[in-house]
Protein backbone atom coordinates (compact mmCIF):
# COMPACT_ATOMS: atom_id res chain seq x y z
CA UNK A 1 0.00 0.00 0.00
CA UNK A 2 1.43 3.64 -0.73
CA UNK A 3 1.12 6.20 1.44
CA UNK A 4 -0.95 8.55 1.01
CA UNK A 5 -0.73 12.39 -0.24
CA UNK A 6 -3.26 14.09 1.82
CA UNK A 7 -4.87 12.72 5.51
CA UNK A 8 -7.69 14.29 6.51
CA UNK A 9 -8.55 14.40 10.24
CA UNK A 10 -12.09 14.60 11.20
CA UNK A 11 -12.67 16.02 15.04
CA UNK A 12 -9.44 18.09 16.70
CA UNK A 13 -9.48 16.44 20.25
CA UNK A 14 -7.23 13.94 21.51
CA UNK A 15 -7.72 11.07 19.46
CA UNK A 16 -7.59 12.90 16.80
CA UNK A 17 -4.23 15.27 17.58
CA UNK A 18 -2.51 11.79 18.27
CA UNK A 19 -3.34 10.66 15.03
CA UNK A 20 -1.33 13.76 13.54
CA UNK A 21 1.44 13.26 15.76
CA UNK A 22 1.78 9.50 15.50
CA UNK A 23 1.82 9.86 11.57
CA UNK A 24 4.40 12.47 11.66
CA UNK A 25 6.76 10.58 14.36
CA UNK A 26 5.99 8.00 11.94
CA UNK A 27 7.68 9.84 9.16
CA UNK A 28 4.57 10.83 7.45
CA UNK A 29 5.57 14.21 5.33
CA UNK A 30 2.59 14.60 2.76
CA UNK A 31 -0.27 16.91 3.31
CA UNK A 32 -2.28 16.97 6.93
CA UNK A 33 -5.48 18.65 8.09
CA UNK A 34 -7.76 18.59 11.06
CA UNK A 35 -10.98 19.49 11.21
CA UNK A 36 -12.70 20.55 14.50
CA UNK A 37 -16.18 21.22 15.32
CA UNK A 38 -15.10 23.58 18.24
CA UNK A 39 -13.36 26.61 18.03
CA UNK A 40 -10.41 26.35 20.27
CA UNK A 41 -7.20 24.62 20.05
CA UNK A 42 -7.13 21.28 20.83
CA UNK A 43 -7.67 20.86 24.67
CA UNK A 44 -7.65 17.76 27.05
CA UNK A 45 -10.80 16.70 28.91
CA UNK A 46 -9.97 14.68 31.81
CA UNK A 47 -8.98 17.91 33.83
CA UNK A 48 -12.56 19.35 32.91
CA UNK A 49 -14.32 17.89 35.88
CA UNK A 50 -11.60 17.78 38.09
CA UNK A 51 -8.87 20.69 38.21
CA UNK A 52 -11.02 23.08 35.70
CA UNK A 53 -14.25 23.00 37.24
CA UNK A 54 -12.62 23.59 41.02
CA UNK A 55 -11.08 26.66 39.30
CA UNK A 56 -7.33 24.93 40.36
CA UNK A 57 -6.70 25.17 36.63
CA UNK A 58 -7.07 27.86 34.25
CA UNK A 59 -8.59 26.51 31.05
CA UNK A 60 -4.92 27.22 29.21
CA UNK A 61 -3.51 24.57 31.15
CA UNK A 62 -5.92 21.83 29.46
CA UNK A 63 -4.52 23.04 26.51
CA UNK A 64 -3.49 19.89 24.83
CA UNK A 65 0.43 21.20 22.54
CA UNK A 66 1.43 24.41 23.53
CA UNK A 67 1.32 26.90 19.88
CA UNK A 68 4.93 26.26 18.89
CA UNK A 69 4.42 22.65 19.10
CA UNK A 70 1.09 22.54 17.20
CA UNK A 71 3.05 24.74 14.20
CA UNK A 72 5.95 22.11 14.27
CA UNK A 73 3.56 19.71 13.41
CA UNK A 74 3.15 21.94 10.45
CA UNK A 75 -0.53 20.29 9.82
CA UNK A 76 -3.44 22.79 8.67
CA UNK A 77 -6.42 23.35 11.43
CA UNK A 78 -9.20 24.19 10.10
CA UNK A 79 -11.42 24.97 13.52
CA UNK A 80 -14.76 25.65 14.34
CA UNK A 81 -16.64 24.45 11.80
CA UNK A 82 -18.32 21.20 12.18
CA UNK A 83 -18.60 18.52 9.43
CA UNK A 84 -21.68 17.69 8.47
CA UNK A 85 -21.54 15.11 5.31
CA UNK A 86 -19.08 12.63 3.93
CA UNK A 87 -18.74 10.77 0.71
CA UNK A 88 -16.97 7.66 1.15
CA UNK A 89 -16.54 7.24 -2.47
CA UNK A 90 -14.47 10.14 -3.16
CA UNK A 91 -13.49 10.68 0.45
CA UNK A 92 -14.85 14.04 0.92
CA UNK A 93 -16.08 15.84 3.53
CA UNK A 94 -18.30 18.92 3.77
CA UNK A 95 -18.68 21.43 6.73
CA UNK A 96 -20.91 23.66 8.11
CA UNK A 97 -19.31 26.61 6.79
CA UNK A 98 -19.80 25.10 3.00
CA UNK A 99 -15.92 24.40 2.77
CA UNK A 100 -15.21 20.92 0.75
CA UNK A 101 -12.34 19.30 2.01
CA UNK A 102 -10.82 15.80 -0.10
CA UNK A 103 -8.17 13.32 1.32
CA UNK A 104 -6.38 10.16 -0.03
CA UNK A 105 -7.29 9.19 3.82
CA UNK A 106 -9.75 10.52 6.36
CA UNK A 107 -9.93 9.23 9.77
CA UNK A 108 -13.03 10.09 11.58
CA UNK A 109 -12.34 11.48 14.83
CA UNK A 110 -15.61 13.04 15.82
CA UNK A 111 -16.19 11.41 19.55
CA UNK A 112 -19.27 11.50 21.62
CA UNK A 113 -21.88 14.03 22.56
CA UNK A 114 -23.80 14.07 25.79
CA UNK A 115 -26.83 11.81 26.24
CA UNK A 116 -29.71 14.14 27.90
CA UNK A 117 -32.70 13.57 29.97
CA UNK A 118 -35.54 14.02 27.29
CA UNK A 119 -37.73 17.12 27.85
CA UNK A 120 -35.04 19.34 30.34
CA UNK A 121 -33.71 21.65 27.48
CA UNK A 122 -35.89 24.80 28.29
CA UNK A 123 -34.69 24.86 31.84
CA UNK A 124 -32.16 26.87 32.94
CA UNK A 125 -30.08 25.29 35.27
CA UNK A 126 -29.36 21.80 33.79
CA UNK A 127 -25.63 20.88 32.46
CA UNK A 128 -24.31 18.75 30.72
CA UNK A 129 -20.27 18.44 30.84
CA UNK A 130 -18.36 17.58 27.69
CA UNK A 131 -16.76 20.53 26.12
CA UNK A 132 -14.81 23.73 27.73
CA UNK A 133 -17.62 25.57 27.58
CA UNK A 134 -19.73 23.15 29.25
CA UNK A 135 -17.38 23.05 32.21
CA UNK A 136 -17.07 26.96 32.65
CA UNK A 137 -20.83 27.55 32.64
CA UNK A 138 -21.44 24.94 35.15
CA UNK A 139 -18.79 26.44 36.68
CA UNK A 140 -20.42 29.68 37.02
CA UNK A 141 -23.85 27.87 38.02
CA UNK A 142 -22.16 26.58 41.07
CA UNK A 143 -20.66 28.96 42.81
CA UNK A 144 -23.95 30.32 42.74
CA UNK A 145 -25.89 27.55 44.15
CA UNK A 146 -26.19 25.76 47.13
CA UNK A 147 -27.95 22.13 45.82
CA UNK A 148 -26.41 20.14 42.98
CA UNK A 149 -28.05 17.26 41.72
CA UNK A 150 -26.30 14.87 39.70
CA UNK A 151 -27.91 12.27 37.51
CA UNK A 152 -25.19 9.56 36.51
CA UNK A 153 -23.36 7.84 39.07
CA UNK A 154 -20.59 6.73 36.10
CA UNK A 155 -16.91 8.07 35.85
CA UNK A 156 -17.82 11.63 35.02
CA UNK A 157 -21.14 11.48 37.50
CA UNK A 158 -19.03 10.36 40.40
CA UNK A 159 -15.91 12.90 39.37
CA UNK A 160 -18.37 15.87 39.53
CA UNK A 161 -19.94 14.76 42.43
CA UNK A 162 -16.67 14.88 44.34
CA UNK A 163 -15.10 18.17 42.72
CA UNK A 164 -18.99 19.74 43.38
CA UNK A 165 -18.56 18.98 47.00
CA UNK A 166 -15.04 20.03 47.40
CA UNK A 167 -16.05 23.45 46.49
CA UNK A 168 -18.82 22.87 49.58
CA UNK A 169 -22.03 22.56 47.87
CA UNK A 170 -24.56 20.23 49.31
CA UNK A 171 -24.64 17.18 46.40
CA UNK A 172 -26.73 14.32 45.82
CA UNK A 173 -25.51 11.41 43.01
CA UNK A 174 -28.54 9.48 41.87
CA UNK A 175 -27.88 6.39 39.62
CA UNK A 176 -29.52 3.00 38.64
CA UNK A 177 -26.70 1.48 39.65
CA UNK A 178 -26.23 -0.03 42.95
CA UNK A 179 -23.10 1.90 43.74
CA UNK A 180 -20.91 4.79 41.82
CA UNK A 181 -19.27 3.21 38.98
CA UNK A 182 -20.15 -0.65 39.51
CA UNK A 183 -19.90 -1.38 36.10
CA UNK A 184 -16.32 -0.36 35.75
CA UNK A 185 -15.27 -1.10 39.09
CA UNK A 186 -17.00 -4.52 40.28
CA UNK A 187 -19.17 -4.61 43.11
CA UNK A 188 -16.28 -4.31 45.94
CA UNK A 189 -14.78 -1.33 44.86
CA UNK A 190 -17.58 0.56 43.92
CA UNK A 191 -19.07 -0.43 47.54
CA UNK A 192 -16.06 0.78 49.19
CA UNK A 193 -16.44 4.20 46.59
CA UNK A 194 -19.67 4.89 47.80
CA UNK A 195 -18.44 4.53 51.30
CA UNK A 196 -16.22 7.49 50.50
CA UNK A 197 -18.33 9.28 49.06
CA UNK A 198 -20.43 9.60 51.71
CA UNK A 199 -17.83 10.11 54.12
CA UNK A 200 -17.26 13.36 52.26
CA UNK A 201 -20.94 13.96 52.83
CA UNK A 202 -22.24 13.05 49.56
CA UNK A 203 -25.90 12.15 49.65
CA UNK A 204 -26.65 9.16 47.46
CA UNK A 205 -30.10 7.76 45.94
CA UNK A 206 -28.54 5.00 43.96
CA UNK A 207 -30.53 1.90 42.37
CA UNK A 208 -33.16 4.82 41.41
CA UNK A 209 -33.99 6.32 38.34
CA UNK A 210 -35.08 9.71 37.55
CA UNK A 211 -38.76 10.24 36.70
CA UNK A 212 -38.52 13.96 35.93
CA UNK A 213 -37.23 17.45 36.47
CA UNK A 214 -39.23 19.99 38.14
CA UNK A 215 -38.55 23.69 37.39
CA UNK A 216 -39.88 27.18 38.57
CA UNK A 217 -40.23 30.10 36.95
CA UNK A 218 -38.13 28.38 33.91
CA UNK A 219 -35.55 27.75 36.22
CA UNK A 220 -34.93 23.92 37.56
CA UNK A 221 -35.76 23.05 40.94
CA UNK A 222 -35.36 19.85 41.55
CA UNK A 223 -35.26 15.77 40.62
CA UNK A 224 -38.07 13.48 40.94
CA UNK A 225 -37.44 9.77 41.56
CA UNK A 226 -39.32 6.70 40.34
CA UNK A 227 -38.95 5.98 44.51
CA UNK A 228 -41.19 9.25 45.02
CA UNK A 229 -39.02 11.10 46.67
CA UNK A 230 -38.19 14.97 45.31
CA UNK A 231 -34.85 16.17 45.71
CA UNK A 232 -34.34 19.98 45.83
CA UNK A 233 -32.13 21.39 43.33
CA UNK A 234 -30.47 24.55 42.04
CA UNK A 235 -28.51 23.21 39.80
CA UNK A 236 -28.38 19.58 37.84
CA UNK A 237 -25.87 18.26 36.28
CA UNK A 238 -26.56 14.85 33.87
CA UNK A 239 -24.08 12.53 33.14
CA UNK A 240 -25.86 9.66 31.73
CA UNK A 241 -23.52 8.59 29.22
CA UNK A 242 -22.31 9.49 25.66
CA UNK A 243 -23.61 9.24 21.86
CA UNK A 244 -21.29 8.32 19.51
CA UNK A 245 -21.31 11.71 17.29
CA UNK A 246 -22.28 9.77 13.71
CA UNK A 247 -25.16 11.96 12.58
CA UNK A 248 -23.15 13.31 10.28
CA UNK A 249 -22.41 10.45 8.43
CA UNK A 250 -25.52 8.97 7.78
CA UNK A 251 -25.85 8.72 4.24
CA UNK A 252 -22.42 8.25 3.51
CA UNK A 253 -22.67 4.56 3.14
CA UNK A 254 -20.18 3.58 6.26
CA UNK A 255 -21.97 1.14 8.86
CA UNK A 256 -23.11 3.49 11.77
CA UNK A 257 -24.03 1.21 14.97
CA UNK A 258 -22.94 2.77 18.42
CA UNK A 259 -20.34 4.23 17.27
CA UNK A 260 -18.35 3.93 13.10
CA UNK A 261 -18.53 0.46 12.98
CA UNK A 262 -14.43 -1.02 11.92
CA UNK A 263 -12.56 -3.95 11.22
CA UNK A 264 -9.96 -5.22 13.59
CA UNK A 265 -7.71 -2.67 11.92
CA UNK A 266 -9.80 0.28 12.91
CA UNK A 267 -10.70 0.64 8.85
CA UNK A 268 -14.53 1.51 8.37
CA UNK A 269 -13.97 1.50 4.63
CA UNK A 270 -11.49 1.53 1.96
CA UNK A 271 -9.14 4.56 2.85
CA UNK A 272 -10.84 5.32 5.96
CA UNK A 273 -10.24 4.92 9.56
CA UNK A 274 -12.06 5.88 12.87
CA UNK A 275 -10.03 6.48 16.10
CA UNK A 276 -11.41 7.47 20.13
CA UNK A 277 -14.88 7.38 21.67
CA UNK A 278 -16.63 7.46 18.19
CA UNK A 279 -14.72 4.19 16.98
CA UNK A 280 -16.50 0.57 16.99
CA UNK A 281 -13.93 -1.89 16.44
CA UNK A 282 -13.58 -5.85 15.95
CA UNK A 283 -12.04 -6.62 19.11
CA UNK A 284 -11.15 -10.58 19.09
CA UNK A 285 -15.04 -11.81 18.65
CA UNK A 286 -17.18 -9.06 19.64
CA UNK A 287 -17.07 -4.78 18.78
CA UNK A 288 -15.80 -2.73 20.89
CA UNK A 289 -15.75 1.18 21.69
CA UNK A 290 -13.85 2.86 24.41
CA UNK A 291 -14.73 6.16 25.96
CA UNK A 292 -11.61 7.14 27.30
CA UNK A 293 -8.19 9.10 27.34
CA UNK A 294 -5.69 6.89 27.05
CA UNK A 295 -7.94 4.58 24.14
CA UNK A 296 -7.72 7.80 22.16
CA UNK A 297 -3.90 7.67 22.11
CA UNK A 298 -3.14 3.91 21.84
CA UNK A 299 -5.43 3.48 19.31
CA UNK A 300 -4.04 6.60 17.45
CA UNK A 301 -1.00 5.00 17.27
CA UNK A 302 -2.44 2.18 15.26
CA UNK A 303 -4.63 3.63 13.10
CA UNK A 304 -1.61 5.73 12.10
CA UNK A 305 0.91 3.16 11.77
CA UNK A 306 -1.84 1.50 9.11
CA UNK A 307 -2.50 4.76 6.96
CA UNK A 308 1.15 4.24 6.79
CA UNK A 309 1.04 0.85 5.10
CA UNK A 310 1.05 -1.24 8.36
CA UNK A 311 -1.37 -3.98 8.58
CA UNK A 312 -2.21 -3.97 12.70
CA UNK A 313 -4.94 -5.42 14.86
CA UNK A 314 -5.92 -3.12 17.67
CA UNK A 315 -5.75 -4.94 20.88
CA UNK A 316 -5.68 -2.64 23.64
CA UNK A 317 -5.80 -3.50 27.31
CA UNK A 318 -8.43 -0.84 28.59
CA UNK A 319 -6.87 1.66 30.94
CA UNK A 320 -8.44 4.24 32.56
CA UNK A 321 -7.97 6.24 36.30
CA UNK A 322 -10.22 8.60 38.25
CA UNK A 323 -9.43 10.97 40.84
CA UNK A 324 -12.00 11.69 43.63
CA UNK A 325 -11.31 13.05 46.82
CA UNK A 326 -8.28 11.19 48.37
CA UNK A 327 -8.56 8.51 45.99
CA UNK A 328 -7.10 7.19 43.01
CA UNK A 329 -8.38 5.00 41.34
CA UNK A 330 -6.55 2.96 38.12
CA UNK A 331 -7.93 0.05 36.74
CA UNK A 332 -6.07 -1.75 33.89
CA UNK A 333 -8.46 -4.87 31.67
CA UNK A 334 -12.50 -5.03 31.89
CA UNK A 335 -13.92 -5.99 35.56
CA UNK A 336 -16.56 -7.76 35.67
CA UNK A 337 -19.48 -8.25 38.12
CA UNK A 338 -18.87 -12.01 37.89
CA UNK A 339 -15.22 -12.03 38.22
CA UNK A 340 -13.76 -13.61 41.24
CA UNK A 341 -11.95 -10.72 43.58
CA UNK A 342 -8.52 -11.35 45.45
CA UNK A 343 -6.70 -8.68 47.01
CA UNK A 344 -3.37 -9.02 45.28
CA UNK A 345 -1.48 -5.90 47.12
CA UNK A 346 -2.48 -4.19 50.21
CA UNK A 347 -5.20 -3.88 52.01
CA UNK A 348 -8.79 -2.57 51.95
CA UNK A 349 -8.36 -1.32 55.80
CA UNK A 350 -5.86 1.17 55.01
CA UNK A 351 -7.35 1.95 51.11
CA UNK A 352 -4.17 1.22 49.65
CA UNK A 353 -4.27 -1.91 47.99
CA UNK A 354 -5.03 -3.62 44.35
CA UNK A 355 -7.58 -5.87 43.39
CA UNK A 356 -7.46 -8.39 40.71
CA UNK A 357 -10.47 -9.89 38.77
CA UNK A 358 -10.04 -13.46 37.66
CA UNK A 359 -13.02 -15.20 35.64
CA UNK A 360 -12.53 -19.02 35.25
CA UNK A 361 -9.05 -18.37 36.90
CA UNK A 362 -7.93 -15.73 34.13
CA UNK A 363 -6.95 -12.65 35.42
CA UNK A 364 -9.03 -10.13 33.25
CA UNK A 365 -8.47 -7.10 35.06
CA UNK A 366 -6.57 -5.21 38.05
CA UNK A 367 -8.40 -2.54 39.98
CA UNK A 368 -5.97 -0.39 42.21
CA UNK A 369 -6.53 2.39 44.82
CA UNK A 370 -3.96 4.59 45.75
CA UNK A 371 -1.24 2.44 44.34
CA UNK A 372 -0.87 3.20 40.81
CA UNK A 373 2.78 1.17 40.27
CA UNK A 374 1.96 -1.67 41.86
CA UNK A 375 -0.92 -1.69 39.52
CA UNK A 376 0.44 -1.35 36.48
CA UNK A 377 2.97 -3.95 37.59
CA UNK A 378 0.05 -5.99 37.48
CA UNK A 379 -1.02 -5.31 34.64
CA UNK A 380 1.02 -8.06 32.71
CA UNK A 381 -0.60 -10.79 34.49
CA UNK A 382 -3.70 -9.51 31.91
CA UNK A 383 -1.55 -9.25 28.82
CA UNK A 384 0.05 -12.84 29.79
CA UNK A 385 -3.67 -14.32 30.22
CA UNK A 386 -4.85 -12.81 27.04
CA UNK A 387 -1.70 -14.02 25.18
CA UNK A 388 -2.71 -17.58 25.81
CA UNK A 389 -6.18 -16.48 24.69
CA UNK A 390 -5.27 -15.60 21.08
CA UNK A 391 -4.82 -17.32 17.80
CA UNK A 392 -1.88 -15.52 16.62
CA UNK A 393 -2.36 -13.97 13.22
CA UNK A 394 -5.97 -13.64 13.94
CA UNK B 1 18.07 15.53 24.38
CA UNK B 2 16.86 17.04 27.51
CA UNK B 3 13.94 15.59 29.50
CA UNK B 4 11.40 17.20 32.36
CA UNK B 5 8.92 16.45 34.33
CA UNK B 6 5.74 18.25 35.52
CA UNK B 7 4.77 15.89 38.66
CA UNK B 8 1.73 18.26 39.68
CA UNK B 9 0.09 17.36 35.43
CA UNK B 10 1.19 13.50 36.36
CA UNK B 11 -2.17 10.97 36.80
CA UNK B 12 0.38 8.10 37.66
CA UNK B 13 -0.30 5.98 34.58
CA UNK B 14 2.66 4.58 34.29
CA UNK B 15 2.79 4.54 30.47
CA UNK B 16 5.81 6.52 30.81
CA UNK B 17 7.53 3.76 32.07
CA UNK B 18 6.12 1.02 29.93
CA UNK B 19 7.81 3.20 27.09
CA UNK B 20 11.04 4.04 28.39
CA UNK B 21 11.85 2.32 31.61
CA UNK B 22 15.97 3.38 31.79
CA UNK B 23 14.37 7.42 32.40
CA UNK B 24 11.47 7.18 34.16
CA UNK B 25 9.89 5.22 37.13
CA UNK B 26 6.94 5.88 39.34
CA UNK B 27 7.11 6.73 43.31
CA UNK B 28 6.20 3.58 45.15
CA UNK B 29 4.07 5.29 47.68
CA UNK B 30 1.60 7.88 44.98
CA UNK B 31 2.70 6.07 41.74
CA UNK B 32 3.95 9.85 40.85
CA UNK B 33 6.34 10.37 37.66
CA UNK B 34 10.17 10.18 38.58
CA UNK B 35 12.88 10.96 36.14
CA UNK B 36 15.83 8.48 36.42
CA UNK B 37 17.76 10.62 33.64
CA UNK B 38 17.09 13.73 32.35
CA UNK B 39 19.85 13.77 29.96
CA UNK B 40 19.05 10.46 27.82
CA UNK B 41 21.28 8.75 25.06
CA UNK B 42 20.55 9.08 21.64
CA UNK B 43 20.15 5.14 21.38
CA UNK B 44 16.62 6.11 23.74
CA UNK B 45 15.52 9.14 22.15
CA UNK B 46 12.47 7.02 20.39
CA UNK B 47 11.58 5.67 23.20
CA UNK B 48 11.58 8.72 25.12
CA UNK B 49 9.44 10.80 22.23
CA UNK B 50 7.17 7.45 22.77
CA UNK B 51 6.73 8.34 26.14
CA UNK B 52 5.90 11.87 26.35
CA UNK B 53 3.47 11.08 23.52
CA UNK B 54 1.72 8.51 25.21
CA UNK B 55 1.33 9.96 28.65
CA UNK B 56 -2.06 10.68 29.05
CA UNK B 57 -1.51 13.74 31.35
CA UNK B 58 0.81 15.86 29.21
CA UNK B 59 3.17 15.83 31.69
CA UNK B 60 6.52 15.40 29.76
CA UNK B 61 8.58 18.04 27.49
CA UNK B 62 11.67 17.58 25.65
CA UNK B 63 13.69 19.80 24.06
CA UNK B 64 16.08 18.22 21.36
Amino acid sequence: MNTPASVLIVGASAAGLSTAESLRRGGYRGRLTLLGAEPHLPYDRPPLSKQVLAGQWEPERAQLRSSAALSDLDAEFVLGDPAIGLDAATRTVQTASGRVLRAESIVLATGVRPRALPETADLAGVHVLRTLGDTLALQVDLAQSKRLVVVGEGVLGAEIAATARTLGLDVTMVGPQPAPMFSQLGPMVSSLLGDVHAEYGIQLRLGTGVTALTGRRSRVAGVRLDTGEELPADVVVVAIGGIPNTDWLSGSGLTLDNGVVCDSRCRAAEGIHAVGDVARWQHYDSLLRLENRTNAIEQASVVAANILGADRPYRPIPYFWTDQFDAKIQVHGTPRADANVTIVDGDIASRRFVARHSVAGRPVAVVGWNMPKQTRLRRQEIVDATAGLVPTGR
Amino acid sequence: MKVSIDQSRCVAAGSCVAAAAAVFDQRDEDGIVVLLNASPPADLADDVRQAAAVCPALAITIED
